[in-house]
């Protein structure tokens, strides 16, 4: 009996660090960024109003309730340039998993058909660059696309265009920025659910006599939906808040969530319209979250 | 292995590294001009080394890295074994959502909350909040690749541990964390790298005096291409690269078993 008890107690302890930790520096944060977004730009430090005065009461609780509001969602919803940052970070989230879906459901198969003994390396192959800085592989595109930039120079060396093309400060970059970095995004869990597919399945199919192209479409492709659902999930989510890649790459009329957000804050010194942003990323994501929530877990098995 | 499949592979990979290869190269490039070849020469890693800011900065990514990474490892590893081994338990859904909420969302909303958070609460904004922010991010990362691992665990030694009378704390220190050693490595390597790596976060909550290196070199890059930044690109890259080149080998090497 006494060993049951130690054997719960036991279990609290180990909950409670990390609980207390994300409790007191992720969940409390979020209900802080809430709450400044109900409140006004001031001149003054923090510079927002109300502040809270704790020494008032209840009286002090009253009033700063009351001039809380909605303003700041109000200027979201009626600015044009918040509603085009909306749409932008949708379109380009979008546009740039779609791509990853088919760059890297080849990437993932030929890696989890190759032999097993060069699986690992391959694997790690794809995973260095994901650990490897995400501004230095960002800024690496830079020299690629500038207008004087290697690829405009490999270009017009094959004589395939004779002027340079304007590749880098255009969607055109933000896109391929985006593909770029988030590739092993894709790859890995997609990797990891064709991985543990059942050969038996794809050589029942090729014995009934199923070319290879058929059964890759018919038998590998559709129980690999999982893989391609959480790869889309993990890459989708994240970009919507952008920031370094639209910045670097983008053009000033590339209009992201995250890079408005920054603006707002670091520029302007609009705390509560950046956090009324900041909620409103918050919105659009908490929706794939819970609905990719399953998928993510089903492909998080395989990490390096 | 058909042709489509080496191909595909080849593609891919070739992919991955062009851009990290071309960077290199001309980190080596005797001209200050990126795209112009100007012969082999080291002058930019001379220029580095006498770049006081920017070893500074070095200096506190590292200090930032290192404590971060292990204050994540402890805690990641903690909720690891909640989600692993600790069934159904009041604000089950409630912590999972903390733990891994934070691989997902993106990082401006957690550097913006946890820098209004600070403000509000009075602390001074330096190495200690980028610390506790870049635990904060890293902690469910860790909490994936342990959990990977205490998946694969054959549950039976940890149970026979306790059915000879080891308490439950006994049988984590004794059984449990020794097979977990190499999970572990890779969860740090992980965080480590992380947070090294991490711009965005330690923007918003570093305060004058604690600029990171990302931060510098964000600066530097901001003001166009310069053969010091590829330089000081090329060390980083070959030192997170020998540390994930390690953590993958230490993985596979023991986790074999």
């Amino acid at each position: 009996m006494s060993g049951r008890i130690t054997a719960r107690l036991f279990d609290r302890l180990v909950r409670l660090p990390p609980f207390l930790w994300l409790a007191a520096f992720f969940l409390l944060p979020f209900a802080i960024t809430l709450k400044i977004s109900l409140s006004e730009p001031a001149t003054a430090i923090p510079p927002y109003l109300p502040v809270l005065d704790w020494r008032a009461g209840l009286d002090g609780w009253s009033t700063f309730l009351e001039a809380l509001n909605f303003d700041n969602y109000l200027t979201l919803y009626a600015d044009p340039l918040y509603r085009d940052a909306v749409l932008g970070s949708l379109t380009y989230a979008a546009l740039a998993s779609l791509i990853l879906v088919a760059l890297g459901t080849p990437l993932a198969y030929a890696l989890a058909r190759a032999p097993s003994r060069w699986q690992p390396l391959l694997v790690a192959l794809v995973v260095v660059p994901f650990w490897t800085s995400f501004l230095i592989r960002v800024y690496a595109w830079i020299a690629i696309l500038k207008p004087e930039g290697l690829l405009n120079l490999m270009l017009i060396r094959l004589g395939l265009i004779g002027e340079p093309l304007t590749i880098l400060n255009t969607d055109a970059a933000v896109i391929i920025g985006l593909v770029y970095a988030y590739l092993p995004f894709m790859v890995l869990p997609l990797y990891a659910v064709m991985n543990r597919l059942d050969p038996t399945l794809r050589d029942a199919a090729a014995d009934l006599g199923a070319s290879p192209t058929r059964v890759f479409w018919t038998v590998t492709l559709p129980l690999s939906l999982p893989g391609i659902a959480a790869g889309a999930g993990l890459c989708f989510i994240p970009m919507i808040g952008e920031f370094v890649i639209p910045d670097l790459l983008g053009g000033s009329e590339t209009l992201m969530l995250g890079r408005v957000l920054w603006t707002e804050f670091f520029s302007n010194r609009d705390w509560p319209l950046a956090s009324a942003v900041a909620v409103l990323i918050l919105a659009i994501v908490i929706g794939p979250v819970v609905l990719f929530r399953d998928s993510l877990r089903a492909g998080e098995g395989e990490s390096p | 292995m058909t042709w489509v499949t080496r191909t595909a592979l080849a593609a891919g990979l070739v992919f991955l590294y062009a851009p990290i290869v071309v960077l290199i190269v001309y980190s080596f490039n005797a001209s200050p001009l990126v795209t112009v070849w100007g012969g082999f020469s080291t002058r930019w890693y001379g220029a580095l080394m006498s770049d006081a800011p920017l070893i500074a900065a070095a200096w506190v990514s590292l200090k930032v890295a290192i404590l971060a990474s292990l204050l994540a490892t402890i805690l990641g590893t903690l909720a690891a074994l909640v989600l692993e081994r600790q069934g159904r338990f009041r604000g089950r859904a409630l912590f999972t959502g903390l733990v891994v909420g934070p691989i997902v969302m993106p990082e401006v909303m957690i550097g913006l909350s946890l820098l209004l958070m600070f403000i509000g609460i009075g602390l001074d904004r330096g190495l200690l909040t980028i610390v506790i922010a870049h635990t904060t991010f890293c902690t469910g990362f860790v909490a994936v690749v342990v959990g990977a691992r205490l998946r694969g665990l054959d549950r039976s030694l940890e149970e026979a541990a306790a059915d000879l009378g080891a308490t439950p704390a006994r049988v984590l220190m004794t059984v449990t964390l020794p097979l977990l050693a190499p999970a572990l490595t890779a969860g740090a390597l992980l965080a480590f790298t992380l947070s090294l790596d991490d711009l965005v976060i330690a923007s918003f909550v570093s305060g004058p005096g604690s600029t990171t290196l990302p931060m510098r070199l964000y600066s530097q890059v901001r003001l166009g291409v310069n053969p010091e930044i590829n330089a000081a690109s090329t060390l980083l890259v070959g030192l997170v690269s020998a540390a994930v080149l390690l953590a993958s080998w230490l993985t596979t090497r023991r986790g074999q078993a």
